[in-house]
């Protein structure tokens, strides 16, 4: 599903490489804690898996592609297989709720048919059933953050990003994203999140990869966040 | 579906840069509307060129007895019998003249009592005060320059005239006032273009939420890019449109109606309507093209996709 070989990734007038030689493997189906501090590489790490970037050195490979030989054209085309949830959710505020479903499947240029038998169901799925024509601002940050879900999940990705989607969200309501995460991934969603989260990886007892300094310090199956603030 | 959610966006986008639209849209009017003008402008000039050209005369003015007096070139007295009959060989034996009327001082009294009627200055003219000429036509009306070196100067010729010298400041001024409007309509040219990448980069800046979620849902670099292309193409077309609007009504009060120049200057003839008509088309063309590449190439830089 994801495969990073020996990744390095330098921006551009920086000295201090964001990851250093970074190599592991995600299978399908598996569910991914992220962990580490700010500064550690996880965005830059998830921005590698959407290929916002390109890595400097190494190759990365997600859903048996390699992102260095994909051409930009060809990007669409791979993003349409992911689906992302981020901790600002990232709604359009004028648009209805499920319009901020539709909305990923009108500019991928699903059928309306489709669309009106999509929705409703993911919007189901979510807990979200009966509130598809509110608008996001009159919705609690949990709320917004599942439709953000419904709107990932909605073309029934293979592989799922979560940028610290409880980021946001008081402990009550993070158990519930987590929760729903979770059915997503017993569906054979591979999800990947990146998370500070340590109530939430120590309950969930998943894999755990831990950056630090952009280096891989641990991998660790059914982990605990075991990282010190 | 995917046409009315891409019109939906367009109409979003305009009237959101309500402002920067309606600069978009006068500053493309005003440069195609003297792209257009300039463009007739050629047109009318180079009707007018046949038309005149096949007029206009080389004329040999000769001595008559007032010059004798007056005039140096006819210090030698007025033209005599001989002087005309070798003027005519030589001008027989020319391969650049067409034909060669002699105008005698009767004729050109006449004439002049055509053009001038009862003018004070007309009445006082007498017959022998007028001069005898010669009225070429050439095959090529810019060889002007070989009748002057043949005939200036020579006993019995006051004066070599070319008509065409005269129409020619006239062309030159018209050329002149065309070049003015093509220097002002580059300029209003690159304001819109300008203004164009402007509104692109405000428009994409105000849609960066938009067009992020459109990217991570995987929507195709032209499906984020189209609605901002098409935005500018639309406001373009609606400024070629007031241009192409600009010239016909522009012709039809310039040249038949309010200053009614085909009635007042009855000697030149006007472009047709066929003249302005085959312009619209390009101008709508330009309005709609130039605008899109100007947004395309201003999306590559202000819209990361």
């Amino acid at each position: 599903m994801i495969r990073f070989d020996n990744v390095s990734k330098v921006y551009p007038k920086q000295t201090r490489p964001a990851l250093r030689d970074v190599s592991l493997e995600v299978e399908k189906g598996e569910f991914v804690f992220l962990v580490g501090s700010s500064g550690s590489g996880k965005s830059t790490f998830l921005r590698l898996i959407l290929r916002e970037e390109r890595c400097s050195h190494g190759q990365v490979h997600v859903l048996g592609k390699d992102l260095a030989r994909l051409s930009n054209w060809k990007v669409p085309q791979m993003r349409r297989q992911l689906g992302t949830v981020f901790q600002d959710f990232r709604l359009l505020p004028n648009k209805t709720v499920a319009e901020n479903v539709a909305f990923a499947q009108e500019v991928i240029g699903k059928s309306k048919g489709e669309i009106r038998k999509s929705v409703p169901q993911v919007l189901d799925l979510v807990g979200l059933g009966g509130k598809e024509d509110r608008m996001p601002g009159e919705l609690s940050g949990g709320e917004q953050q599942r439709v953000a879900i419904a709107r990932a999940f909605v073309n029934r990705p293979k592989l799922l990003i979560a940028d610290e989607p409880t980021g946001n969200l008081d402990p009550q309501t993070s158990v519930g994203i987590m929760k729903l995460l979770d059915r997503i991934n017993r569906t054979g969603t591979t999800v990947v999140m990146a998370t500070h989260d340590q109530n939430i990886v120590d309950q969930m007892r998943k894999r755990v990869i831990e950056l630090e300094k952009g280096r891989l310090v641990r991998d660790q199956a059914r982990g605990v966040y075991g990282y010190q603030h | 579906m995917r046409a009315q959610f891409v019109l939906s966006e367009i109409g979003v986008g305009l009237r959101r840069n309500l402002t920067m639209t309606f600069a978009v849209i006068v500053s493309v009017a005003l440069s195609l509307a003297l792209f257009g003008g300039s463009l007739l402008m050629s047109d009318q000039v180079s009707t007018m060129k046949g038309y005149w050209y096949d007029k206009v005369n080389v004329s040999v003015f000769l001595c008559n007895k007032s010059d004798a007096e007056s005039d140096p070139n006819c210090a030698k007295g007025a033209v005599t019998a001989d002087q005309k009959k070798a003027i005519e060989t030589d001008l027989d034996k020319m391969s650049v003249v067409d034909n060669v009327t002699y105008e005698s001082q009767d004729a050109a009294y006449k004439h002049y009592k055509e053009q001038f009627g009862d003018s004070p200055l007309a009445s006082s003219l007498t017959p022998d005060q007028m001069q005898e000429s010669y009225r070429i036509k050439l095959k090529d009306p810019e060889k002007y320059q070989v009748i002057a070196t043949a005939f200036d100067g020579r006993d019995g010729v006051q004066s070599v005239q070319d008509q065409k010298g005269i129409l020619d400041n006239l062309f030159g001024l018209l050329n002149g006032m065309n070049w003015a409007a093509r220097a002002v309509m580059a300029l209003m040219l690159v304001v819109a273009l300008m203004l164009i990448v402007n509104t692109v980069r405000v428009s994409a800046f105000s849609r960066r939420r938009e067009t992020g979620i459109m990217r991570l849902v995987g929507a195709s670099g032209f499906y984020i890019q189209a609605p901002f292309i098409m935005e500018a193409a639309v406001a373009g077309l609606i400024g070629g449109a007031v241009a192409c609007g600009f010239l016909v009504v522009a012709r039809y009060f310039i040249i038949d109606h309010g200053l009614a120049l085909s009635e007042k200057l009855n000697l030149i003839n006007f472009i047709g309507w066929d003249a302005v008509l085959t312009k619209l088309p390009l101008i709508l063309a330009t309005s709609l093209l130039m605008p899109a590449l100007a947004a395309f190439f201003a999306l590559r830089k202000y819209l990361k996709v």
